[in-house]
């Protein structure tokens, strides 16, 4: 959409949604487009990016606003609103998603999706009246007839403010603090008491989730016509000054990690998102995506030694005890490791949510997820229901 | 914009980033060190006897491994602790005067036909050290119910002396108890008075019956780090304590001797060989209670709790069948 050269603004379209679930990115900067070239992101996947040199002086406060649109899916669209949880789906595909079945409850979720993580928890302090408002364009737009704001009981003060903002139709409900209280299915489980089948969506039982930071950008979209070019983002660990930033989506990793004060330690590795699920960053001038919750430096000391699937299982059962979804890692991780696939199956690893309970309580340092996330592609390729 | 911590390689790992603390050695260290205590005593009330037999099991069993992975070509796993582990279980099911060389086969046979066979830690179905225990009561069934000294290498010592009791070992106690309940409905001695021996200084038993109030004391340690599941021994004790009760049997007699307590804190909660679900593990206690109250009282006798936490562990592959969890998001059972 843009070549080398071009100039920019804050908020102008620069790359177009391809494929119903991506979305369309917009500049966060006025400047200058200095590439577009392709590299490998933090996920790992190839994509085109455009690199774009800031005009020094910036007006953060005005934008190139999105087009009016009657449809909140469409102006979702339009301004680019992806799932700030760390997920990155796009939320007017989400709302498409619950079409067809009636939605009676909508979930703003403030559980911390990782520990280590704050930038829920800052959202929510900082712009409740936001969260409150996306909550309830979120219950308008899809008919619930009931609107939640979840968040754990480890934030009072979060939970002040949006009692602050609240309005009656929005419910605020305190949750147990506990990993992986923010995990969608143990979230909805926790609210309206209903698991979601395997294989389904939360719509199959009537329930749309969205994250606090995601409600708080629906409600900028809706109400300013601003598409998402910034997001909360955590930077802790071995830094000078833990703290959440309000960054620019592009952000080089490298200068927030400096902005946060630098390393205070011998960092061995940081992680992009929280550490049970985040990945391990290659390369520190990889930028801020719309799904970077968060960025945790962390010491050889912080690291677990590493797994081996070499180590015997001794039967503890302590993954089976730690697992949310009831699955028994152990048996999945001993019929991977032979790749028995037919044997695996009734240990269905596809209802598997990768939160990292499991490897991290056991003993013997099993390689628990690997061996599970090899056992869903297998199983994924061979088309075996979830 | 390409700020301080600049370019440079990064080692990776994928997710998760964290782990706990427990690690597989800690959790061996943390069984040897609730067994201390009653070794320690042993050792102090059984003195060389006691010594001997630890030394003999310990070595051949962490010696066996180390030499089957050595002509498997496999790498060295005694680090692991778990050898030392059995080893040091099966000294204490032994009694005193087990000759040396008969402790030592029960050390091999322990971790060669209990472990080692079936492809090392983690891929037993039976406790190895009872393994051990069985193939030595099987062989030699006199030399351990009877203490009977062959070649009387330890001749002399007099072990059950210092009691005061009659010359009776625990095994052979039990047994009376058993013969007398079946035949006339009450025991030939009276079993309250054995209440105080058995918990504090008991020596006509094996080694780890010498203390019941030190087995507790270990087992409660375990349960209190959460190393063991405490629905097995409540299991395995509550199920024996009632069932003894209802045959018209001494309860406290009959979970304060013989090997049971060592069993339901010990043996029957080694990871390996017990079930992996909670309620599995409820399960799996109870039906070592009642075999070994049943197997004492109208079996075999002596042997009551190995066989009946073997037998259980060859239970555990239908029990983890058939008390596996209903995954989150499905309407039955899955596993
Ligand atoms: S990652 Fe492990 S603990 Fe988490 S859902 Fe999957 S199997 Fe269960
Ligand atoms: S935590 Fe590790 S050792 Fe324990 S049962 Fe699970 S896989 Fe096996």
């Amino acid at each position: 959409m843009v070549k080398s050269g071009d100039a920019v603004l804050r908020g102008q379209l620069i790359g177009e949604a391809q494929g119903p679930i991506s979305a369309n990115v917009h500049s966060p900067v006025n400047g200058e487009v200095a590439g577009v070239y392709s590299i490998r992101l933090l996920s790992g996947a190839l994509a085109e990016v455009v690199e774009i040199a800031p005009h020094a002086e910036q007006d953060w406060d005005s934008f190139v606003r999105i087009d009016a649109a009657e449809d909140v899916s469409e102006t979702l669209r339009m301004g680019g609103i992806v799932g700030l949880g760390g997920a990155a789906f796009p939320s007017s595909v989400k709302l498409h998603s619950s079409h067809g079945k009636p939605i009676h409850t909508v979930i703003v979720n403030g559980c911390e999706c990782e520990p280590y993580l704050t930038c829920d928890d800052r959202v929510m302090r900082e712009w409740p009246e936001r969260v409150v408002a996306g909550a309830r364009i979120l219950g308008a737009a899809t008919g619930a007839k009931r609107v939640v704001i979840a968040l754990e009981n480890d934030k009072p003060e979060a939970c002040e403010a949006l009692l602050r903002h609240s309005r009656p139709d929005v419910e605020i409900v305190v949750l147990q603090a506990r990993y992986p209280q923010g995990a969608e299915k143990q979230l909805i489980y926790s609210i309206i008491g209903e698991e979601v089948p395997h294989g389904r969506l939360p719509a199959s039982v009537g329930v749309l989730v969205h994250n606090v930071g995601t409600a708080a950008a629906i409600t900028d979209a809706v109400q300013l016509r601003k598409p998402l070019v910034e997001r909360v983002v955590t930077v802790t660990g071995h830094v000078g000054e833990p703290a959440n930033f309000l960054a620019l989506i592009g952000t080089p990793i490298s200068h927030l990690l400096a902005e946060a004060g630098g390393f205070t330690a011998e960092v061995s590795r940081i992680i992009a998102g929280g550490p049970m699920t985040g990945t391990a960053v290659a390369n520190l001038d990889l930028p801020v995506v719309k799904g970077t919750s968060g960025l945790v430096a962390l010491t050889n000391a912080d690291l677990p030694p590493a797994v081996h699937a070499d180590q015997p299982c001794i039967r503890c059962s302590r993954c089976v005890t730690a697992c949310p979804m009831r699955l028994q890692p152990y048996a999945i991780g001993i019929h991977a490791n032979r790749s028995d696939w037919e044997g695996i199956q009734r240990f269905v690893p596809l209802s598997c949510i990768e939160c990292g309970c499991c490897e991290t309580v056991c003993p013997t340092r099993r390689p628990l997820i690997q061996l599970i996330r090899r056992a869903k592609q297998v199983l994924m390729s061979k088309g075996v229901e979830a | 914009m390409r700020a301080d911590p600049g370019s440079r390689t990064w080692r990776l790992a994928s997710s998760p980033h964290v782990a706990d603390t427990v690690s597989c050695s800690r959790i061996m260290l943390i069984v040897l060190a609730a067994l201390l205590p009653v070794t320690v005593w042993a050792v102090v009330n059984m003195g060389m006897l006691a010594v001997g037999l630890l030394i003999a099991c310990v070595v051949s069993a962490v010696g066996s491994e180390a030499l089957w992975n050595w002509i498997a070509r496999k790498p060295h796993t005694i680090m692991d602790g778990s050898a030392l582990l059995t080893g040091l279980l099966l000294a204490l099911t032994l009694p005193p005067r087990t000759p040396l060389w008969i402790a030592v086969v029960g050390g091999i046979v322990s971790i060669c036909l209990g472990k080692m066979i079936f492809g090392g830690l983690g891929w037993n179905l039976f406790n190895p050290a009872l393994v051990g225990k069985a193939f030595v009561a099987i062989s030699w069934t006199g030399v351990l119910s009877e203490q009977v000294v062959p070649g009387g290498w330890y001749r002399g010592i007099d072990v059950s002396a210092p009691t005061g009791h009659d010359a009776i070992t625990g095994a052979t106690r039990l047994a009376i108890a058993a013969a007398d309940k079946a035949a006339a409905g009450a025991y030939g001695f009276d079993t309250t008075q054995h209440y105080v021996p058995l918990l504090f200084r008991n020596l006509e038993g094996s080694l780890g019956e010498i203390s019941a109030a030190l087995l507790i004391l270990g087992g409660f340690v375990l349960i209190a780090t959460r190393i063991i599941d405490w629905r097995i021994p409540a299991g395995y004790i509550g199920t024996a304590a009632v069932l003894s009760w209802t045959f018209g049997a001494d309860p406290v007699f009959h979970v304060l001797a013989g090997g049971l307590l060592l069993g339901a804190f010990f043996m029957a909660t080694d990871y390996v060989t017990s079930p992996m679900t909670k309620i599995g593990r409820f399960l799996f206690g109870c039906g070592c209670g009642l075999i070994n109250i049943v197997a004492r009282l109208y079996g075999p006798g002596p042997e009551a709790t190995t066989w009946a936490i073997l037998f259980m562990n060859g239970l555990v592959p239908l029990i983890d069948r058939l008390t596996a969890p209903r995954v989150f998001g499905w309407r039955k059972r899955n596993g």
